[in-house]
């Protein structure tokens, strides 16, 4: 859908969409490319718990996503690194949350089937690890491959440095990452931008992520 | 291990990048890279995170919030560069686009197989992109020193920690020595410094074949 005319909203309303148990994706590789402000309103001002959060990282100690953990609502998180913040880690090893590690790789690429409607994907990455344990592998030309599932959400939060009120989106350097991907395979998308300009204003053949993606729009505090 | 040690593997890793291929590095040992390339090396730095033409550490005063490395530093971009999504990131490396990943291991087998996402017991909860660049770059360099700190050979017959992927490694760099998979199997092919055979024998945990080079004819 497109966004509707009135614009952008704050991002306090935005998180209401968020429930207990629901899933959520978080863009950004590390804190680069997160939607911090969408993140902070999640922290204060949701009471959603039980969340399921699908980010390459839980943020840092104390930062981004870190602060949600330290709340302890995030109930599983599936990501490629939890290595980036230690009090996830710990928060793994004293079975505080569930951990699912994915190839980066194969997160990014489950995301984008989520978004693509495609059911599953082989991927000789992984075969034979413990990471593909559980998994399908079926024998293609003689090289293993894992049978991976795609990733959907019921919620993504992305963050971009340019959106126009329609919601189209463009992304910032390394900041892009998984957030075009998210913006993709989840039931709502909200969207944060650092900059609003009016529809017509970014150059049509440079839009990374075109409005119909985008359900909300958040401008960055 | 000594910065020396880190640095001499760095610069025979350099001497294996030709001109005009699209290289990944690795944290730790491979990052010490970019700086020992000579003149015309004209290799081109891809990031897992979205970048291919990644330039300089930039100086005080000119770092880029948006703009970091797969180790999360600011780096620069070079005149050419492209950025893009992870998917499209990934489908560069698994789609066999990128010619040469260089990355540390903690362990490889005499058939390739690289050891180097976890340490049973330790706290490391972090694959990354490791597992999508060792399957997918068309040549994959593993620097490593020859122990662990530990003391333990890192060459080893079979791997005991969790495997990354199997019959991955191409080429092995360590402190005393080059190694090359050759038809799945690994060769000693150069001695670095004044490393004699006996000492490389004494310092990998398992056999292998040697077949020196002449690199002053190379």
């Amino acid at each position: 859908m497109a966004i509707a005319s009135d614009g952008p909203i704050d991002p306090e309303q935005a998180v209401s969409a968020i429930r207990s148990g629901d899933t959520v994706m978080v863009g950004g590789f590390g804190l680069v490319g997160a939607p911090l402000t969408l993140i902070d309103a999640l922290v204060e001002t949701s009471d959603a718990e039980d969340l399921t959060i699908v980010s390459n990282n839980i943020g840092e100690p104390g930062r981004g996503l870190g602060k949600l953990l330290r709340q302890g609502r995030i109930k599983r998180g599936i990501s490629s690194y939890f290595t980036s913040n230690p009090e996830a880690v710990a928060a793994v090893n004293a079975g505080e949350i569930d951990a699912t590690l994915v190839p980066q790789g194969t997160f990014a690429e489950a995301i984008r089937a989520a978004g693509a409607g495609i059911a599953g994907f082989l991927t000789p990455v992984g075969a034979g690890t413990l990471l593909a344990e559980g998994k399908e592998e079926h024998i293609v030309d003689g090289v293993p491959h894992v049978l991976e599932r795609p990733l959907h959400a019921d919620v993504a939060l992305v963050y971009a440095a340019r959106g126009d009120r329609l919601g189209n989106l463009w992304y910032r350097r390394t900041a892009r990452n998984f957030n075009p991907l998210m913006a993709t395979a989840a039931r709502v998308t909200i969207a944060e931008v650092g900059e609003l300009v009016p529809a017509g204003d970014l150059d049509a053949e440079s839009i990374h992520t075109p409005h119909l993606y985008v359900d909300e729009l958040v401008l960055s505090r | 291990m000594t910065d020396d040690a880190k640095l001499a593997i760095a610069a025979r890793t350099a001497q294996e990048l030709r001109p005009g291929e699209i290289v990944n590095l690795g944290i730790g040992i491979p990052n010490l890279v970019p700086g020992l390339l000579g003149e015309g090396a004209d290799v081109f730095l891809h990031t897992e995170n979205g970048l291919l033409g990644v330039g300089p550490r930039p100086g005080e005063g000119e770092v880029d919030p948006d703009l970091i490395d797969a180790a999360k530093q600011p780096v620069t971009a070079l005149p050419g560069a492209a950025y893009f999504d992870s998917a499209d990131s990934f489908a560069m490396i698994r789609g066999g686009h990128v010619d040469v990943a260089v990355l540390g291991a903690l362990q490889v087998s005499i058939t390739g197989d690289i050891a180097n996402w976890a340490v049973p017991g330790k706290d490391v909860m972090g694959v990354g992109g490791a597992m999508d660049l060792v399957v997918g770059a068309r040549r994959v360099i593993v620097t490593m020193t020859a122990r662990s700190s530990a003391g333990e050979p890192k060459v080893v017959v079979e791997c005991t920690y969790p495997l990354t992927a199997r019959a991955a490694a191409d080429v092995v760099i360590t402190e005393l020595s080059v190694f090359r998979l050759r038809d799945g199997a690994l060769v000693l092919t150069e001695l670095l410094g004044e490393t004699t055979v006996e000492q490389v024998r004494a310092a990998t945990g398992a056999p292998f074949d040697v077949d020196l080079e002449d690199r002053r004819a190379a």
